[in-house]
């Protein structure tokens, strides 16, 4: 059974891979759309980009990881592929990891792009495993986000709608460019009740060289986001074909 | 002869509202079963029930022996299942939709493609192999949606609707395989709004109305036991329904006599 599963899980990220994520719209939204928000924040009061980068790389995890799941997952409910891929002896949950599984490759995938392009061009030098190990939770982390706000709604406006709200949230609140420490005490509560506020964390860290401990600590609270995520996720939508 | 689905006392609801209230039967195996009523009778969700697409609210089903609430994914491994909508994938062609389901259902890596290309020849459809699916007409989609029902070589087919949408000749060559399939021993469980291609196909047809089973028989019997000459009459007979009839009248604009 579980062989059935696992096999199930890599053939649809595999599917989605090739059906979805890698088209145009998909590459878009996940590297340039980043790129260009904070290109603008630059602009707007230059200084070191290099400081920018945890944020930069942030943003495409966040933005890349998120916005194909939308799409794979309402999309397929309303055309009922969804329901074809049910009919195969595989468990819910098996397709839904399916699912989070091809956004967080495409997502790793788009991460690596900018991570790469930033250290050539910039010349920033950070702990690679650090950064490997933070990047790999969060881009999990995150597909899996997408997929549980996808499952609560039915077409896939009301699924980019619903994800925008705390996407936008979480770039202004989690120290994207803001550093989350200079902020009020009140907004740095909110702020440690979101997952990514500790991807930032991280990143900076792995740049920065932080004591692994901090790295780690980051890593943890990011797995039982996603612990929690998925466990959400895989209920909502059992409880839909019931 | 041994039954291939047994149902009893099957019930769905929806809040209170039961959309299938208490179902009994059983399906012969290698028999073509209809499953006749009008729109919103409870047809599909039956199949829905049976396929581990939805969980019944009472009542037990078993389908070769599995059950259909703790064995589901035995069940799957022998079911073939085509929906009324053809929901294959637009951006993958006709032959690669059939490879990802022969993945999904466990053909052996070196079957998935002979067992693909032999099912595109069947279905006519070997020369559009390498076409996007979104690129195929109405009534090749609904060919592709079979033949990926069949790919892992179910011994019990569940079709919903199959004929809807298509013209005179795909609808005709459809039926044809439906017969070729019962030939070969598949269990055929079929619901359609056509009567006259259950009339045609079905060993024995099951007449549901608001989610009650009302009949279950032959289709000669049925025609016979309510005295027309046709199952359509006989449907309409047995069910109670009316069609209704609009009616121009003088002056322009319609009313609906019974």
């Amino acid at each position: 059974m579980w062989r059935d599963n696992l096999r199930a899980i890599y053939y649809i990220a595999l599917k989605d891979m090739k059906t979805y994520y890698l088209k145009p719209p998909g590459v878009s939204w996940g590297v340039v759309f980043p790129i260009t928000w904070i290109l603008a924040f630059y602009l707007r009061a230059p200084g070191d980009f290099r400081e920018l980068v945890p944020g930069l790389i942030a943003m495409t995890i966040l933005f890349s990881t998120t916005a194909a799941e939308a799409v794979v997952i309402n999309f397929e409910m309303r055309l009922g592929s969804l329901e074809r891929l049910l009919l195969a002896p595989v468990t819910v949950s098996a397709v839904l990891l399916g699912k989070i599984l091809g956004g967080a490759i495409f997502g790793l995938m788009m991460t690596g792009i900018v991570t790469v392009g930033s250290i050539v061009v910039l010349g920033v030098h950070p702990h690679i495993l650090y950064l490997s190990i933070i990047i790999l939770i969060s881009c999990f982390t995150f597909a899996t986000l997408g997929a549980l706000l996808c499952v609560f709604v039915k077409e896939v406006f009301e699924a980019q709608t619903l994800l925008n709200l705390p996407r936008f949230i979480m770039v202004f609140l989690c120290g994207v460019i803001y550093p989350a420490s200079k902020m009020p005490v009140w907004l740095q509560y909110i702020s440690s009740l979101m997952p990514l506020t500790y991807t930032v964390e991280g990143l900076r860290g792995s740049f920065a060289f932080s004591p692994a401990h901090i790295i780690f600590k980051d890593g943890i609270i990011l797995s039982a986001f996603l612990s929690l995520f998925v466990f959400m996720a895989i209920n909502r939508l059992k409880k839909k074909f019931e | 002869m041994i039954n291939t689905i047994e149902v009893s006392e099957l019930t769905k609801k929806f809040g209170e509202i039961p959309v299938v209230d208490h179902i009994s039967f059983a399906v012969k195996e290698g028999e073509v079963f209809g499953f006749l009523g009008p729109n919103g009778a409870g047809k599909t969700t039956t199949i829905r029930m049976l396929t581990g697409l939805a969980q019944p609210s009472s009542g037990k089903a078993s389908i070769l022996n599995y059950d259909i609430q703790s064995e589901i994914t035995q069940i799957k491994k022998c079911i073939g299942v085509v929906p009324e909508a053809s929901n294959l994938y637009d951006e993958l062609s006709g032959l690669d939709n059939l490879i990802f389901m022969a993945r999904l259902f466990g053909v052996a890596r070196d079957e998935r493609g002979n067992r693909a290309e032999e099912l595109l020849k069947t279905f006519g459809l070997f020369d559009r192999k390498n076409d996007l699916f979104r690129k195929y007409s109405r009534g090749m989609k609904r060919a592709l949606t079979i033949a990926a029902a069949l790919v892992h070589k179910p011994s019990v087919l569940f079709l919903d609707e199959p004929t809807v949408g298509l013209d005179v000749v795909a609808a005709r060559s459809l039926r044809n395989l439906i017969k070729n399939l019962h030939a070969q021993g598949t269990t055929i469980f079929l619901t359609t709004h056509y009567l006259e291609e259950a009339d045609l196909l079905c060993e024995r047809v099951a007449i549901i109305v608001k989610g009650k089973i009302v009949k279950i028989d032959n289709p000669k019997v049925l025609k016979d036991s309510s005295g027309e000459g046709n199952l359509e009459d006989a449907f309409i007979k047995i069910t109670g329904l009316s069609p209704n009839v609009m009616v121009m009248e003088k002056g322009g604009g319609y009313n609906v006599a019974r």
